[in-house]
């Protein structure tokens, strides 16, 4: 348990400094082809397809995304030049032989136009073995405060 | 309406005087920032007209209830026992704590949580904690939750503070044939709300007022969103050079046709189906829908091509509700409502959301870069000593008059701006 502990978070640190560092198309890499990125609206939502979401992506939706985020065109992803994430709180849910489903908590800071905010959310993965490394197969961010009112997000949560 | 509150309000109002402030073809940069305009506003805009609060669906059953605003004031739209819709202050009239909150929920009752008095959906005070102490002080009867009046047009409930408000379908007068062709986007269901979503911005309502019906921006804000759109459907939002228009439809209400060839839904069923639909109408035929329905279908699910602005604070844009909540004088709340059909396919509304969340929203491919461009408006609009307008003037020397008699301008012009701000300053101005 320890050791699988140790695979899955050292995983989604990985993840979190690929996005804080803008290695979009390795974070691409990570995902499953059939993987689904949902940041939900309603915090008890668990039917994603069926339910309005800030974002529901398949493959094609995160590369759309990621050229989104570095093709220079979008004005809100250029003020927002960095963000600061830490990923804690891990706790493994479930694990077979094929699957491992984790949650943790997330702070990510933004500084936008001067501005400092936080975003704290709960953070489930599903991850399937793939040899000694994994393959995301959902990932869920459940923002603390994705029931009222957000600000824009100009990245990957 | 007490004593008190007629002198706050007629002393807010006595000083604000915008008739050098708002002219045809420009308004003065104040409009955006100036404290005393915004509580002058909150009176005489928004108390005194017809303002969005909710959609039918979104208080399906009795006992449905949705929250909301008027202006400033927090207001309930439920559904009673009987199936009648109320608006109410959400206001209890003992010590004012509100009765309500969340979005929107499922109750028997409202029941304030301070002392306790309860409240049935209509509003009637139904029970207060140890009555005996009110014996000989009032009758219960006389303390329900304050009813606002209401009206309802195909399916939108507007509230007015205003006690002889125009009925609204007067007030909305143009804007009704193109709320009706709006509606024909659920696809032959009944209209449903599927979910919101909420973001605020740094800056004034008016800003994001005068956005609807800006079609001048699309092409240069939301270049991001149309890369990454399919070669077709990126032709389709290439609308400036295109046969659209902005209309005017009286009482500051406008409608802006971007892709004419989206007006009727209803029409050219026999349309090929675009690229970006082609697999949502394999699915359709999987399940086995019948030829016409896909395509009434297909039709139906990208949403219209065209705006319809609704002063002060909704708006019917392409394929939601827009709706905007004045916070303070430099900080606006939005809602994009998504809207499919009750009872409608699933692919149907899973296709919705999907395209909604494309564009919407505070993670959309498209309103963030909107938010940004609001919020410099803002901070640029602090510039320069009291000379600085912001200009509203674009096409007004090319102006027609459209099939309805209404002044018209070309697809980017400022005309629903100007319809907006001719209406605006008509309040504002207005003898109290
Ligand atoms: S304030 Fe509501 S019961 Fe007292
Ligand atoms: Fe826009």
């Amino acid at each position: 348990m320890n050791e699988l502990m140790n695979d899955v978070t050292a995983f989604i640190y990985k993840e979190a400094d690929m996005l804080d560092f803008k290695e979009y198309q390795e974070w691409l890499n990570l995902w499953d082809a059939d993987g689904i990125y949902v940041v939900p609206i309603d915090p008890e939502a668990e039917d994603f397809r069926n339910t309005l979401n800030y974002a529901y992506d398949k493959a094609d939706m995160r590369k759309l995304r990621v050229n989104r985020l570095t093709s220079g065109e979008a004005v809100s992803t250029q003020t927002t030049p960095k963000t600061v994430r830490a990923p804690t709180r891990f706790r493994i849910l479930s694990s077979d032989s094929d699957r491992v489903t984790v949650r943790c908590a997330q702070h990510i800071s933004e500084n936008r136009h001067g501005v400092l905010r936080t975003y704290p959310a709960d953070v489930t993965y599903t991850l399937r073995r793939d040899g000694d490394d994994f393959r995301i197969v959902e990932k869920v961010v459940r923002l603390l405060n994705s029931d009222n009112h957000l600000s824009s997000i100009g990245y990957i949560l | 309406m007490t004593h008190m509150d007629n002198v706050c309000r007629s002393k807010r109002a006595a000083e604000v005087d915008v008739s050098g402030l708002v002219l045809e073809d420009r308004v003065h940069t104040s409009l955006y920032s100036d404290p005393a305009l915004f509580e002058a506003e909150l009176d005489k805009v928004f108390n005194n007209t017809w303002v969005w609060v909710a959609h039918e669906s979104e208080v399906p059953e009795s006992g449905s209830y949705k929250t909301a605003h008027i202006g400033r004031q927090p207001v309930i739209v439920s559904r009673d026992r009987k199936g009648e819709i109320h608006v109410l202050l959400n206001r209890c009239r003992h010590r004012a704590a509100t009765v309500c909150e969340g979005k929107r929920g499922k109750v028997k009752s409202f029941v304030c949580p301070y002392h306790g008095w309860g409240y049935a959906l209509d509003g009637e005070l139904r029970a207060v904690p140890k009555p005996e102490e009110y014996e000989g002080v009032f009758d219960k009867k006389d303390f329900p939750l304050v009813t606002v009046r209401h009206e309802i047009y195909n399916g939108m409930i507007f509230a007015t503070m205003k006690a002889d408000m125009m009925p609204l379908a007067d007030f909305l007068g143009g804007a009704k044939k193109w709320i009706d062709l709006f509606m024909k986007q659920s696809g032959g269901y009944p209209m449903k709300v599927l979910g919101d979503h909420r973001f605020r911005f740094p800056g004034n309502w008016k800003i994001q007022l005068e956005n609807t019906t800006d079609a001048y921006h699309f092409p240069v804000v939301h270049k991001s969103f149309v890369s990454s759109l399919d070669e077709q459907t990126s032709k389709v939002f290439d609308f400036l050079d295109g046969d659209g228009f902005v209309e005017d439809l009286g009482n500051g209400h406008s409608v802006m046709v971007m892709i004419p060839a989206l007006v009727d839904l209803e029409e050219n069923l026999d349309a090929p189906i675009p690229d970006r639909f082609q697999d949502f109408a394999k699915e359709l035929e999987r399940e086995g829908r019948s030829d016409q329905e896909i395509r009434r279908l297909v039709r139906a699910v990208g949403g219209t091509g065209f705006n319809v602005n609704l002063f002060p604070n909704v708006a019917c844009s392409m394929a939601f509700f827009r709706v905007l909540r004045p916070i303070a004088v430099e900080e606006t709340e939005i809602h994009h409502v998504a809207l499919g059909g009750e009872g409608a396919p699933a692919a149907f509304n899973q296709m919705r959301m999907r395209l909604h969340e494309h564009f919407q929203g505070p993670m959309g491919f498209g309103t963030p870069d909107d938010a940004e461009a609001w919020e410099r408006v803002q901070k640029g609009s602090y510039a320069g000593l009291d000379e600085e307008w912001i200009l509203i003037n674009r096409g007004q020397q090319h102006l027609k008059t459209s099939q309805d008699g209404n002044v018209a301008g070309a697809v980017c012009s400022e005309t629903g701006m100007r319809a907006a701000y001719r209406q605006y300053k008509a309040m504002m101005t207005a003898k109290a």
